[in-house]
């Protein structure tokens, strides 16, 4: 468990709990999580559906406060929406608004944020292009389809340039080969930007392929089972990379871990 | 189209009925005289500066009240819905208002306006006003979670979060507020001219009803009903106008 303070450490999670409701319909989201990252680091969070990882994101992201615990980023606390932070929502789709088109769905937050006129034509055009939209930019988000309108979400963080990007399940529901390709685009980002990047994913494989750690979560009430480091080459590759001997054994020890987790809960459940 | 047309047959059938009815003396003709008769009687009425000036008062007055409901309504209603501690704090005095039927206030309108165009006024803007604030209430509390999370997360300002993401989500709910709002308002001008007897075509019905000119009575009552037709198609054309993102407008003009 990284609980250094270390001189770069950017973001700082100290035994954060969350519970919704009080009384008997009470539910623990989150029991105790505590990690840090350094600066400029990539993090994948996997964990069992229903474990938390939305949670932990919008407490992260200063839009839901914690039942106790706290977020530090820079060492301050957080208390809302910090600046430099984007977050690409599980919820794509009502994340966007309907009545903008994608260009200005993208262009909203640059203007809020006070980019030259000039300056954000062209990073509302590069984004939309990198996630490859180049062509719909005056197309309405509901006349995409799901994948599509995921990519324009993820475009709109990308064109806002944050020190730290959260993503909660980006890529859900694009195809296999679109996925693969936006891998690769973010890996890219998040080399060329420098950002601390959090990507929570149900797929263990991408974990491994996109992080440098990898935080498995248990089921609820959650704690961090373990903080797996990935020992990769920096530059990875969606073929030798993912048939690498290490890649392998790294995927079979975190695999292993999720099905603690999930039988965990099982015996739980069994239990209760 | 078949609609339309169907429609078209079932608004002449209603003449024909009209027409007939009288003539066979199932009710009295005094009371109810051919359609014919009344279409004349409101020809005749319409070559009279009478009537357009009695038209032109009332269209002012409804337009006047339904504006002045529509932009306090708006304004109160976004607010309102916008701060959680006044939208508790005035619940129930809205729920206590709201259901007072404006007629009630004729007595306090006249007493302080006599029977100027204003006591009408008071009326259209009183009923008016409720139906616009309950569906902005009720807009400003639709705004969707995630959306709302995608703003904060941005940073939007206290401004560009109610241009930009309120008043977009309750633009279809303060749109059908508009049209709720310009029936009452139709109705209670009417109603005002009529009790009240502030200039306007209400006030011509009741004069047509004291001299006994049953015919072109019922030709002021036709316009009436027209009027009403009149501005619920055009707040529903509005509505397609500026609510061509919203669900309810997009399929039907899907490709
Ligand atoms: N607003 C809320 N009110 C009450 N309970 C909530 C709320 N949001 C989440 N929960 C509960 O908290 C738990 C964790 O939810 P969360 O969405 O964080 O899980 P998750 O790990 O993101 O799941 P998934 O992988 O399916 O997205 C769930 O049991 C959920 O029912
Ligand atoms: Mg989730």
């Amino acid at each position: 468990m990284t609980t250094t303070t270390s001189t770069d450490e950017l973001l700082s999670v100290r035994g954060l709990r969350k519970v919704y409701g009080s009384g008997p319909g009470a539910t623990e989201a989150v029991r105790d999580l505590t990690f840090a990252t350094r600066a400029g680091e990539m993090v994948c969070i996997v964990g069992p559906s229903g474990a938390g990882k939305t949670t932990l994101l919008r407490c992260i992201a200063g839009l839901l406060p914690p039942t106790s615990g706290e977020v530090t980023l820079d060492r301050h606390p957080v208390s809302g929406p910090p600046e430099g932070m984007a977050v690409v929502f599980q919820d794509y789709a009502r994340s966007l608004f309907p009545w903008l088109t994608v260009a200005q769905n993208v262009d909203l937050p640059l203007r809020e944020k006070g980019v030259a006129r000039a300056e954000r034509r062209r990073l509302v055009a590069e984004s939309l292009d990198a996630v490859g939209l180049a062509d719909v930019p005056n197309s309405y988000p509901w006349q995409l389809s799901g994948g599509m309108q995921q990519r324009v979400a993820i475009a709109r963080a990308v064109a806002y340039e944050p020190r730290i990007l959260l993503m909660d399940e980006p890529f859900a529901a694009v195809d296999a080969q679109t996925r693969a390709d936006l891998e690769d685009l973010v890996r890219d980002l998040w080399h060329r930007l420098g950002i601390t990047l959090l990507f929570v994913t149900h797929d263990i494989d991408e974990a491994i392929y996109l992080g440098q750690r990898v935080l498995v979560l248990s089921a609820r009430p959650t704690v961090v089972l373990e903080d797996v480091t990935v020992d990769l080459p920096e530059t990875r590759d969606q073929l030798t990379t993912r048939n690498d001997p290490r890649f392998h054994a790294l995927r079979t020890h975190v695999h292993g871990l999720v099905q603690q987790a999930k039988r965990g809960e099982a015996a739980r459940r069994a239990a209760a | 189209m078949r609609n339309a047309l169907l429609g078209l047959a079932g608004v002449a059938a209603f003449l024909l009925l009209l027409e007939t009815v009288p003539h066979t003396g199932l009710v009295d003709d005094r009371y109810l005289p051919p359609f014919s008769e009344m279409a004349r009687a409101l020809g005749d009425s319409a070559g009279t500066a009478e009537f357009w000036q009695a038209l032109g008062d009332t269209l002012r007055t409804w337009g006047t009240g339904l504006a002045l409901a529509f932009a306090a309504g708006t304004a109160a209603g976004m607010v309102i819905g916008s701060v959680p501690a006044l939208r508790d704090a005035t619940a129930s005095t809205i729920e206590f208002l709201r259901p007072i039927p404006a007629v009630a206030l004729i007595p306090l309108a006249v007493l302080l306006y006599g029977t100027g165009m204003e006591a009408t006024l008071i009326l259209v803007v009183y009923s008016a006003f409720w139906q616009v604030l309950m569906q902005v209430l009720a807009g400003v509390a639709d705004v969707d979670p995630v959306a709302r999370d995608t703003a904060r997360s941005f940073r939007f300002r206290h401004r560009t979060r109610a241009l930009r993401l309120v008043w977009p989500t309750t633009l279809p709910y303060a749109v059908t507020g508009f049209r709720l709002a310009a029936s009452v308002a139709l109705i209670l001008t009417i109603t005002g001219e009529l009790i009240i007897g502030t200039p306007g075509l209400g006030r011509l019905i009741a004069v047509a009803q004291t001299s006994g000119a049953v015919a072109p009575l019922y030709g002021l009552v036709i316009v009436t009903g027209l009027l009403g037709v009149v501005v619920n198609l055009s707040a529903r054309l509005l509505e397609r106008r500026v609510l061509r993102w919203h669900p309810s407008v997009r399929q039907e003009t899907a490709r």
